[in-house]
């Protein structure tokens, strides 16, 4: 893949809503008035998991919008990252929640690292197909090997309780705000980041790997450290997903299919963009929800979890062909349009 | 022979039948990967939904060769479908949003499939008798037999194609170099769609042959997952590669299940195929047919 997967042209007017003032607005919104207003239901069914879901984009974008390395295998890098957040918090007693966060991550970074190194070799899609063997390989040892899962049937494992120096967050608005502050802090590492010389060693990788070798871009370290940095991400998000979230989870719970969940994020958010991966994570956890409700009222009764299941499928997929081929650049492009449409007004030039 | 090599030349000979049937699948990839460089990843739903059709048409009473040329028909809509309502229109853009978009088309198909015929797991019969026949003490099943019969058969019939017909030319000329093809006047458009239906057609008879085996079910989307690393062996663009990759990675396969699976505690088929194909290109890293740069782009 050696054309460019993205231009990312920023009209001026939007990026004064994501400047200082538009984050500042929008993080007043999510600490100051959700925790205020919001029901369990939409902190615990809907926000966490979103939280969640957006970092693991996030992660991802990192790998494959930034560095143009396709991965197929991010489930894998977050039930790393959870499994070995359970373990940590199980087997070393005492541990403070956030070095169990930590070292999940970590974990998972390493994992990438392995599973990045055929990236030294392969591109594109081989690299992509490669991939899935981190992918099928951490589902087959987490089912087998039973010290990693604590000997359950199974291998589910059930989060350790959240609490931070005597204060506990188990209740949905204390998960909520554990995953606000891990998704708000990992925002602004990534966002520093892509604008520090390792973040234009990635984008030149992307852009023109040969060009990027001859000005001083070390390119097989650049592209093992991303793997490395966008598995961290992702585990983090895994042990969000399972201590935030979910709290009892089992292997089966990061199949393939949330794997292409997280790259569907990516792609409708839009590749190589920050904001993309919160906006793709909202659309798809909107999207079940609109669809059911949508389904139980045209069709009432008639409406079973099975079909709803299959409609669900066949909506998601026309609607990711729909995105693509409106918008390849995503959502992110599109808001880009709107607000350029509803503000950049061509002005009249005087006779 | 003593047991031991005879049990050793049947877990090889099986390995290899199975390897057929991966190539089978992976042959539907290459078609389309050669000439539009879209790395379809619907080949798997088209896998099933081929099953499924056939499979539901012949349990209401139709006659197996009608219900044959029916699906032949379906199969071919549904390519030449995807290829004028997805792929159309993104012409030109990066393959990773052609990739993309045919995980959107693998959902759709996947989801219209069962929507339309139902999730039971469906018998499908082909009237192949599954009786191991047996050459100097080794077993071999018939059934594997028959299927690496017609898997060679197709084979022969597309390599004829791409080599004695004239469309077969222009598809070659538009795998060689797409912008000298429509220089002299190939038409681009009418290419993929061929090709599109031909990959229709391939998945049918994948899919009639894994439905036999493994029952007519969603699991039979997953495939896909087996023809994968014979791709990344043999070469997205290579028919030959194919066949051979999935001749190693099916040996390969069944090998390390028999000798190596009660060792490090079995079920491994899920990711030995990947790990013996990397390990592989390691070895070789221009792949068994791949150009000979050095990296695989």
């Amino acid at each position: 893949m050696n054309t460019p997967m993205t231009a990312l042209p920023h009209p001026a007017r939007f990026r004064r809503l994501s400047g200082p003032a538009g984050i500042g607005l929008l993080l007043a919104l999510a600490y100051g008035l959700v925790p205020l207003v919001a029901g369990d239901y939409l902190l615990e069914a809907i926000l966490t998991p979103f939280l969640a879901l957006a970092l693991a984009g996030l992660g991802l974008n990192l790998l494959v919008g930034y560095a143009g390395l396709l991965s197929l295998g991010s489930a894998a890098f977050m039930a790393v990252g959870a499994y070995a957040a359970f373990n940590l918090s199980l087997r070393v007693p005492g541990l403070p929640l956030p070095a169990a966060f930590l070292g999940g991550g970590l974990a998972a970074a390493a994992a990438g690292l392995v599973a990045g190194l055929p990236a030294l070799r392969l591109r594109g899609f081989y690299l992509a197909v490669s991939t899935l063997a981190a992918q099928f390989f951490v589902a087959w040892a987490l089912n087998r090997i039973g010290w990693l899962s604590n000997d359950s049937p199974s291998g589910v494992i059930g989060a350790p309780r959240l609490v931070l120096a005597g204060w506990s967050f188990e209740d949905a608005r204390g998960r909520y705000a554990v995953s606000l502050v891990v998704v708000s802090l990992l925002t602004f590492a990534a966002w520093r980041l892509v604008r520090s010389p390792t973040g234009r060693d990635l984008v030149a990788i992307r852009d023109q790997e040969t060009a990027a070798r001859i000005v001083g871009v070390r390119v097989a370290r650049t592209k093992l450290l991303a793997f490395a940095l966008s598995s961290f991400v992702v585990g983090v998000a895994g042990v969000l997903w399972a201590f935030a979230y979910l709290r009892t989870v089992e292997p089966a719970g990061f199949n393939l299919d949330r794997s292409f969940q997280i790259l569907f994020i990516v792609i409708i958010g839009g590749l190589g963009t920050l904001r993309g991966a919160f906006l793709g994570a909202g659309f798809i956890v909107v999207l079940p929800l609109v669809l059911s409700r949508l389904g139980a009222a045209l069709l009432g009764d008639g409406f079973d979890s099975g079909t709803l299941e299959m409609v669900q499928r066949i909506v998601l997929g026309a609607l990711i062909v729909a995105v693509l081929i409106r918008e390849p650049a995503g959502l992110s492009a599109l808001l880009d349009r709107l607000f350029t449409r509803l503000f950049d007004r061509p002005r009249r030039v005087p006779a | 022979m003593s047991p031991d090599v005879s049990f050793f030349v049947e877990v090889v000979v099986g390995g290899l039948l199975s390897g057929v049937m991966y190539a089978l699948v992976a042959i539907g990839f290459v078609l389309i990967y050669k000439t539009s460089g879209v790395l379809n990843f619907a080949q798997g739903a088209m896998v099933l939904f081929a099953a499924l059709t056939f499979v539901s048409l012949v349990e209401r009473g139709l006659p197996v060769p009608a219900a044959f040329a029916a699906t032949l028909a379906v199969m071919a809509l549904v390519g030449l479908a995807v290829e004028r309502a997805v792929l159309r229109p993104l012409v030109n853009q990066p393959p990773i949003t052609l990739f993309m978009a045919t995980l959107g088309v693998a959902y759709v198909i996947e989801g219209a499939a069962q929507l339309a015929w139902g999730t039971q797991v469906h018998a499908l019969d082909l009237g192949i008798d599954d009786t191991p026949l047996e050459f100097g003490g080794v077993l071999v099943s018939r059934f594997d037999l028959v299927a690496a019969a017609i898997a060679g058969v197709l084979v022969a019939v597309l390599t004829l194609f791409f080599h004695t017909t004239r469309t077969g030319l222009a598809f070659r000329a538009v795998a060689d170099d797409p912008l000298a093809a429509l220089g002299i006047g190939l038409r681009l458009p009418r290419i993929w769609s061929a090709v599109w239906i031909a990959s229709g057609v391939v998945a049918l008879v994948a899919g009639l042959l894994w439905g036999a085996r493994l029952g007519v079910q969603f699991s039979l989307s997953l495939v896909v997952l087996k023809a994968l690393p014979v791709l990344v062996l043999g070469g997205f663009d290579s028919i030959a590669g194919a066949i051979v990759a999935g001749l190693i990675v099916g040996a390969a396969e069944k090998l390390a299940e028999v000798y190596l699976g009660p060792v490090i505690g079995g079920g491994i088929e899920g990711w030995f195929a990947y790990v013996a194909a990397l390990a592989l290109l390691l070895v070789r890293p221009a792949g068994l047919f791949g150009r000979r740069s050095v990296e695989r782009a």
